[in-house]
């Protein structure tokens, strides 16, 4: 006969389905969309140091902006560049835009038309979209000598020369701020390019996976503000008093995130519970070669 | 998008989803079709934005200082056969050279010189100047152990073992900024398919 | 063989180092040309890329090897965006433009956020609290997960504060450290190339 397995429940919870909490997490997104709850929303420090450095500008401040994401990453980043749009418009700043991503373009020409019909602005008279431009890192150090090298025309084609906007703003010199949104390593070659090299005051809005690498930069000031992922994008909404994709979206994020915790807790107790978990010992450090 | 364009990417969220359950011929056709769109977009998109204006444009302009550039393009293919390998270097240690330059006084600046001068700096006033303690000691710490020219013994052992810590809470705080970016993706395709395609939610 | 290659590696990667430096507004266009030069040479790598992959699934179709329909829609995809980009071009409102949101879009985006159901999964499974160091991993990774969100201020009102705290000094603290570390390391790589002591990106003799 059979000896009876320790912690009954604990196994089969060990050996639970993967589809199972596939579905859970499909309810957990799905739910809260439907029936939202609108839970509080309370903008972190570094969001609010971001949206501050925007805010203190004066009006007619040019401000570079950099919207560097692509469709299949604009879940978090379309709504925070929306969102850091329209307090450009709103405080009177002079937004000139570009992209250093090929299929950007789209994606930002659509925020623009949203933050700027919202916020009655027309385009070459209160924002410049330059469009798309290969070579990131080069493209970048050419920013930092001549746009009009990198960016002879803007994304309808005309010539930047044309457009009254654009009259004496050439390089990074003439911008008191640069805002760049991105999810790769172009926030990296800002940081090290605009905000070091030529010191332009600088705000950064990255993915969520990238954002904890940017906390040393803040610290040292090469940036003034980090927004975050979708939950950054909600907190300069909620400073904007601005419903967007990102607010509506928190309610599924805390949702998920609480289901993830929740199944990580019970993990470890159904291993605990089944004989598997040894507490104590140590992951040791490793030696070195000793060279 | 249109009625029928919005349709059809809703389908093929669906068909990724799929995958979920199982494997199945509408996942592996849904990733074979974007296998090879995205390798064609990234192939247009480097023709219409480099290849063209670089090269072609010049070329036909009368600057013939854009045949070095095509030519060290030419090269690099080169690789497609083993006999003419061999010249695709040349172009290679071109573009690692131009790079490799780029990169020492930049990192050298912003991540080297910056980072060590913030490091340094005076501690906080008051009760902040714990945090100042705890930042420097993580710091130097975390700096030990990554320190592999000598064993990890005696206080560089001790110091290593206090970095890994630092490196646990780290690590543990980008896990869980990585799941708020993986469900925020999620999210997003489920809106879609909610609000564009079953117009279930109401459109914005 | 391999010396003329190092000596351009030399010669470029010298002149760049120098050119930061000399703000000369000659010598940033001459910069500026040459970055335009290694643009190209990318480009060219990546048809390079994309031909290997045209000929990885060309052999497949041909040999009608398992699979084979697949790479069919592989080659057709790849055959009809390259040509209809080129051709008319990538921007709003082209043919290729149009495909890209209906088609790439969502394909891309989907793949990524099947991500979220394999990170549950995975952590369910193999998120464990073996040590004293996973146990630290495993708790701060629950409050951030916790604490960064909604729900988490609705909960308790210091579990920002909490993790506010965790970013700034501990993880900060690691981070710097990081970075200083792959600074370093770029740095030496990239002298190492410059100087000709590395020479592993010219592969095999």
């Amino acid at each position: 006969m059979a000896a009876k397995r320790p912690g009954g429940w604990a196994a089969r919870l060990m050996g639970l389905d993967r589809r199972i909490i596939f579905a859970l997490i499909f309810l957990a997104t799905g739910l809260p969309l439907l029936f939202p709850v609108n839970l509080p929303i309370t903008p972190s420090p570094r969001v609010r140091a971001a949206f501050d450095t925007v805010d203190r500008q004066p009006p007619g401040t040019y401000v570079l902006m950099s919207l560097d994401y692509e469709p299949d990453i604009k879940a978090e980043l379309q709504p925070m560049a929306i969102a850091v749009l329209r307090h450009c418009f709103r405080k009177g700043l002079k937004p000139i835009v570009l992209t250093l991503y090929p299929a950007a373009p789209g994606l930002i020409e659509r925020a623009l038309v949203i933050a700027g019909t919202a916020e009655g602005k027309k385009r070459n008279e209160d924002y410049v979209f330059l469009g798309y431009k290969s070579g990131s890192q080069s493209v970048i150090l050419g920013l930092g000598e001549s746009i009009r090298q990198m960016f002879p025309n803007d994304f309808w084609g005309t010539p930047l020369d044309k457009i009254p906007m654009m009259k004496g703003k050439n390089s990074f010199a003439d911008f008191p701020l640069v805002i760049n949104l991105s999810g790769s390593s172009i926030a990296d070659y800002y940081i090290r390019i605009a905000a070091t090299r030529y010191q332009r005051p600088m705000v950064l809005g990255a993915t969520a996976v990238m954002a904890t690498d940017y906390y040393p930069y803040l610290s040292s000031k090469q940036i003034l503000g980090l927004i975050g992922g979708m939950k950054g994008a909600a907190e300069y909404e909620k400073l904007m008093d601005i419903t967007g994709d990102a607010r509506r979206g928190m309610d599924a994020q805390s949702l998920i995130h609480v289901t993830i915790a929740i199944l990580v807790l019970l993990g470890n107790l159904a291993l605990f519970l089944t004989g598997g978990f040894r507490p104590g010992g140590s992951g040791g450090s490793r030696e070195g070669t000793g060279r | 998008m249109n009625g029928v364009e919005t349709w059809i990417a809703a389908i093929l969220t669906i068909c990724v989803f799929s995958f979920l359950y199982r494997d199945n011929p509408l996942y592996r056709f849904a990733e074979h079709l974007f296998v090879g769109s995205a390798a064609g977009y990234l192939l247009a998109v480097q023709y219409q934005n480099v290849i063209k204006p670089n090269v072609v444009e010049r070329i036909a302009s009368g600057n013939m200082l854009a045949f070095i550039p095509l030519a060290m393009g030419l090269l690099v293919l080169g690789r497609l056969w083993e006999k003419t390998t061999p010249i695709s270097r040349w172009a290679i240690a071109f573009y690692v050279g131009i790079y490799s330059g780029i990169a020492i006084p930049s990192y050298l600046q912003a991540q080297v010189f910056a980072q060590l001068a913030d490091a340094v700096k005076p501690f906080e006033p008051g009760w902040h100047a714990i945090n100042s303690v705890l930042i420097l000691l993580g710091f130097l710490s975390v700096v030990a152990y990554f320190f592999f020219s000598a064993p990890h013994k005696g206080v560089h052992g001790a110091a290593a073992r206090v970095g890994i810590w630092f490196l646990m809470i780290a690590f543990g705080a980008s896990f869980g900024y990585t799941v708020m970016a993986r469900a925020s993706l999620l999210i997003d395709r489920v809106l879609f398919l909610l609000r564009d395609a079953l117009h279930v939610l109401p459109a914005i | 063989m391999r010396y003329g290659p190092l000596l351009v590696t030399f010669v470029v990667g010298t002149a760049l180092v120098a050119m930061f430096f000399i703000p000369h507004h000659k010598v940033q266009e001459g910069q500026s040309v040459l970055l335009d030069w290694a643009n190209v040479v990318y480009a060219f790598a990546l048809i390079l890329g994309s031909l290997s992959l045209w000929a990885s699934h060309q052999r497949k179709f041909l040999s009608r090897a398992e699979g084979w329909p697949y790479s069919f829609v592989t080659l057709a995809a790849l055959a009809f965006v390259t040509i209809a980009g080129v051709v008319q071009g990538v921007e709003e409102g082209t043919l290729v433009n149009r495909y890209y949101n209906m088609v790439n879009s969502p394909l891309a985006s989907t793949m990524f956020a099947l991500l979220a159901f394999f990170i549950a999964s995975a952590a369910f499974r193999a998120f464990r609290a073996r040590n004293a160091e996973a146990t630290l991993l495993l708790g701060t990774a629950i409050i951030m997960m916790i604490g960064r969100v909604s729900v988490g201020e609705f909960l308790w009102s210091g579990f920002p504060p909490v993790t506010e705290w965790l970013l700034d000094v501990p993880n900060l603290a690691a981070k710097r450290a990081i970075a200083l570390g792959i600074g370093l390391g770029a740095v030496s790589t990239a002298l190492k190339i410059i100087l000709g002591i590395d020479r592993s990106y010219l592969g095999r003799s």
